[in-house]
């Protein structure tokens, strides 16, 4: 402020009248990532409250145990500064509902201007029995992760943290909801398709078991950000590239199919969303200065549980990549790679991954 | 060739019904047989029916009808800017929004989070796709909040308090109640709330005058954004309104339930009523500068949304599923609004506390006397002088109201339970928790901190039940401490160091705005410990006086 005038102010307009903080227009009470606050910072920062920012009167109502709404000890990881973290993808609301609706949009498109043209009807006898089996099982992998991350988003200790996996949850969920719903409209296009059958596949083909059990592996477990990491760090690149990516979008195209790569595509545009969320946050708890060590430690024990797990699982699905008629991958190189992603997510944590 | 063209002939293709891929999507989810989920979250309650989701929507149809919605609101934020709304914008209906929406992310995120905690009590994946809507939804309504309050921030005359706002929240006197609020949405048992007390009531009944009522006074005061974002908010809650009303309609199936039940509502219901009352109340009926005798009042809107449509709709048919409902703590509620002034004591509190506030607070006028007391009979009697007292003293150089002995208001004690001050003076109630002496504003929420929220009720053991805790009574926090201090501790002073966020006026003149200096020399205290100092006799002596209340001495 440099002038003081003495104003009988008519208009609620800023500007209107010069007064101490008359000119204080940015939220003042946290600490940018950058010099000026995002727009996402704005409104996220500090809406989940907690006894060091700014509960006076600390939580006021307690679960029966004694502890209040969010505790640190949700999580076996521990931090000297839970408030540090920003999601990389800065999504709020509006970023959050404009891509969600373009990749519904574009997947809707996509599969009507296919069954427009009578694509489905063209797909190969074998890929079809992919489709049906196959990408109808993994349909359930992904709704296990979705309702895995809306349940973590409750623990977090800071909004930031709850709101990134939150947006995974739905980025999630709404990826099992369009397998679905595509599954069910080109399977009015191809006789004899049954939509029905990736749940049995889900529940009971012995190739599929593995998988299911590193999903409720990730489900059941109790630590929230076990969970998110598993989820980003292990699961993802080891089974959920290898399938979508070294499988759906390598092999469709050569079978006959041109709609199911852009329906899954989404899916890896929204992993790189979240596996920077997650590498992000991970990152800032293996190079604190108090709890690195211990962080690294506790990271390392949950790499090697689902490594084993999504190892068991990739194994488990090795036989689908032999079942297309045509065969432009195979399974040996698609694995190959998803070990070196994940050798590279690990290497920017400092853990390992395990021998097989 | 036909005469007419008919072009889906050409274009149409078969789909499947919404019905038919809402049974799909519920089929998503299975029963894990490797691993079990955690029940982190328990619950006292049993059930056992499936819940059915009665909106029956997809993500494909939700994500691309809320972007739209999204984009009606921002659209219309550009266009009020442009139309120069803020020009005749009325301050004192944006010095309110201050606090109001200090509170409001806070419970919207809760409930974001809240819907973890029953997404995984039902049997059954129906609902489950209702519940990861309304997660979204408020994620939405959070954030969407917060940018408005930051567009404000950034056009309104005075800025302070929007910029130190989550901040404030944390802290204040007034946003201890909204912190209540959005607090027992996450807390205690997940069914009592996450499904009771946030959807079942409050966003059943209560949105209707928080989302809807508030919306209207702010578009009378020159403000067209905030109708614009909370109708917007609105139009998601029907969907809420079911996923609740569908998992109620689950747990009225087991007879175990009723009694827990019966409490819940009851619980819900009078803490809703004490807080969203108190504060939408004040919003609308002083924060507004509209004095049109043919609008409705704020208790005339309640009669309407919570009376008739809630109470009489929606309330009473659960007598015939075997709840009892408490029809007279809905008359209660009423009369305590109609009667006994509920919300202009409140409006009253807040006045009398305006230096520890983030906001400005104009005293009320001429004018808007006439308006009271054409709204609420006999209002001029009890508040005219107070009103009269509140303009005078909003002047540097006078005594400060809180501490102004001229004025005759005695400082409330803090109710327990809802965190409102015991405001009907003749209602108020001590009860011991764990041995401890505490004050409860009506009986009713005695009985919601004594009774409900303990880990047996009427005989039957509830452990996941939650308690109230922590420092609760919000002066006792600066018990004995300089009013001028605990402002800045509080973290209330403008950036040089000395003038006060909250003034009493709208006088936007650097000369008229209060310092520190201004309200130094007054120590504030705290009712509940300066009662519990006292002896059993000299308690009784101060409550008796409590209950008889005050008279405001004229203001010449």
């Amino acid at each position: 402020m440099t002038a003081v005038q003495t104003v009988s102010a008519k208009s609620g307009a800023a500007g209107s009248a010069v007064f101490p903080d008359s000119d204080s227009r940015r939220y003042r009470y946290f600490e940018p990532r950058s010099k000026r606050a995002t727009h996402y910072e704005d409104v996220t920062v500090d809406v989940q409250p907690d006894p060091e920012r700014y509960l006076l009167q600390d939580w006021i109502i307690a679960f029966p145990n004694g502890k209040g709404a969010y505790t640190k000890d949700n999580t076996a990881a521990l931090s000297s500064n839970w408030h540090a973290f920003r999601a990389p993808d800065q999504e709020w609301e509006r970023t959050h509902y404009q891509r969600q609706s373009k990749i519904e949009a574009m997947v809707q498109a996509v599969i009507a201007n296919g069954r427009k043209s009578g694509a489905p009807k063209s797909f190969d006898m074998a890929w079809i029995k992919i489709l049906q089996n196959h990408l109808g099982a993994w349909k359930h992998a992904e709704f296990g992760l979705g309702t895995s991350l809306m349940q973590a988003q409750r623990y977090g200790y800071t909004q930031m943290i709850n709101n990134a996996t939150l947006t995974n949850s739905s980025y999630k969920l709404r990826l099992s909801q369009d397998i679905t719903l595509y599954l069910a409209e080109i399977g009015m296009d191809i006789p004899g398709f049954d939509d029905t059958a990736g749940k049995r596949v889900w529940l009971g083909d012995k190739g599929w078991q593995a998988t299911r059990e590193a999903i409720e592996s990730i489900m059941g477990s109790a630590d929230y950000l076990e969970q998110y990491f598993a989820t980003n760090i292990v699961f993802e690149p080891l089974v959920g590239e290898l399938f979508r990516s070294g499988f759906l979008m390598q092999v469709a195209s050569s079978n006959g199919d041109f709609i199911t790569p852009p329906v899954i595509s989404s899916a890896e545009a929204d992993y790189e969303r979240n596996l920077a969320n997650t590498i992000d946050l991970m990152h800032i708890l293996v190079i604190d200065n108090q709890h690195g060590a211990h962080n690294k430690k506790l990271f390392q024990g949950w790499v090697n549980k689902h490594v084993a797990l999504a190892n068991k699982a990739a194994a488990g699905l090795q036989p689908i990549w032999s079942q297309p008629h045509s065969k432009p991958v195979q399974y040996a190189d698609a694995r190959a790679q998803t070990v070196e992603r994940i050798k590279k997510i690990l290497g920017e944590l400092g853990l390992t991954l395990p021998k097989e | 060739m036909s005469a007419t063209l008919t072009l889906n002939k050409i274009t149409a293709q078969r789909g499947i019904s919404v019905g038919e891929a809402a049974k799909k999507i519920a089929d998503l989810g299975w029963n894990p047989s490797y691993v079990q989920e955690a029940m982190t979250f328990p619950t006292d309650y049993k059930i056992t029916k499936a819940p059915k989701d009665p909106m029956k929507q997809v993500l494909r149809s939700y994500f691309p009808m809320q972007e739209e919605k999204d984009n009606r609101v921002y659209g219309a934020l550009d266009a009020a800017l442009r139309g120069d709304m803020f020009r005749n914008v009325e301050p004192r209906w944006v010095e309110w929004m201050k606090l109001f929406l200090a509170i409001i992310p806070f419970p919207e995120i809760s409930a974001a989070r809240s819907m973890a905690m029953v997404g995984r009590l039902a049997p059954g994946e129906d609902l489950r796709t209702g519940f990861t809507m309304q997660m979204v939804d408020e994620f939405r309504h959070s954030t969407i909040q917060m940018n408005l309050k930051k567009w404000y921030m950034e056009n309104y005359i005075d800025p302070a308090g929007f910029d130190i706002t989550e901040e404030a929240f944390g802290k204040c006197y007034a946003t201890t109640i909204g912190r209540q609020f959005g607090e027992g949405f996450i807390t205690g048992d997940a069914i009592t709330s996450a499904n009771v007390y946030l959807t079942v009531v409050a966003e059943t009944a209560f949105t209707n005058t928080l989302f809807v009522a508030m919306p209207s006074e702010a578009a009378r005061n020159g403000d067209y954004a905030l109708p614009t974002v909370f109708l917007s908010v609105q139009s998601d809650e029907s969907r809420h309104i079911g996923n609740g009303h569908s998992m109620l309609m689950s747990m009225l199936k087991e007879p175990e339930n009723h009694l827990l039940l019966e409490r819940d509502m009851r619980y819900a219901f009078w803490q809703n009523h004490a807080i969203v009352d108190a504060a939408i109340g004040t919003f609308i009926e002083y924060g507004t500068t509209n004095r049109d005798k043919n609008k409705e009042s704020y208790a005339e809107m309640w009669h309407r949304w919570i009376f008739e449509d809630y109470y009489r709709t929606y309330m009473l048919p659960l007598e015939k599923y075997g709840i009892k409902i408490h029809h007279d703590d809905v008359q209660t509620a009423w009369k305590r609004l109609t009667e006994k002034h509920y919300v202009h004591k409140v409006a009253q509190f807040f006045a009398v506390g305006w230096s520890a506030n983030f906001w400005r607070i104009e005293a009320q006028t001429e004018r808007d006397f006439e308006w009271f007391e054409h709204k609420y009979p006999g209002w001029y009697a009890q508040f005219g002088e107070f009103w009269k007292w509140y303009e005078k003293l909003s002047h540097r150089g006078q005594t400060n109201i809180l501490f102004n002995s001229d004025v005759g208001y005695v400082y409330p004690h803090r109710c327990w339970s809802c965190l409102v001050p015991c405001l009907i003076r003749e209602d108020i109630v001590t009860d011991e928790i764990d041995g401890k002496l505490h004050t409860f504003a009506h009986e009713l929420d005695r009985w919601t901190a004594v009774e409900a929220f303990a880990g047996e009720y009427q005989g039957r053991p509830t452990p996941a039940m939650g308690r109230f805790s922590g420092r609760r009574e919000w002066e006792s926090v600066y018990h004995n401490v300089d009013i001028a201090d605990a402002i800045k501790d509080l973290g209330f002073v403008r950036t040089d160091g000395k003038t006060l966020v909250a003034q009493p006026h709208l006088r936007f003149d650097q000369k008229e705005m209060w310092t520190l200096d201004d309200v130094r020399g007054h120590i504030l205290k705290s009712p509940l410990l300066t009662l519990r100092e006292m002896s059993p006799a000299d308690r009784e002596k101060h409550l008796a006086e409590y209950r008889k209340g005050f008279t405001i001495n004229p203001c010449n």
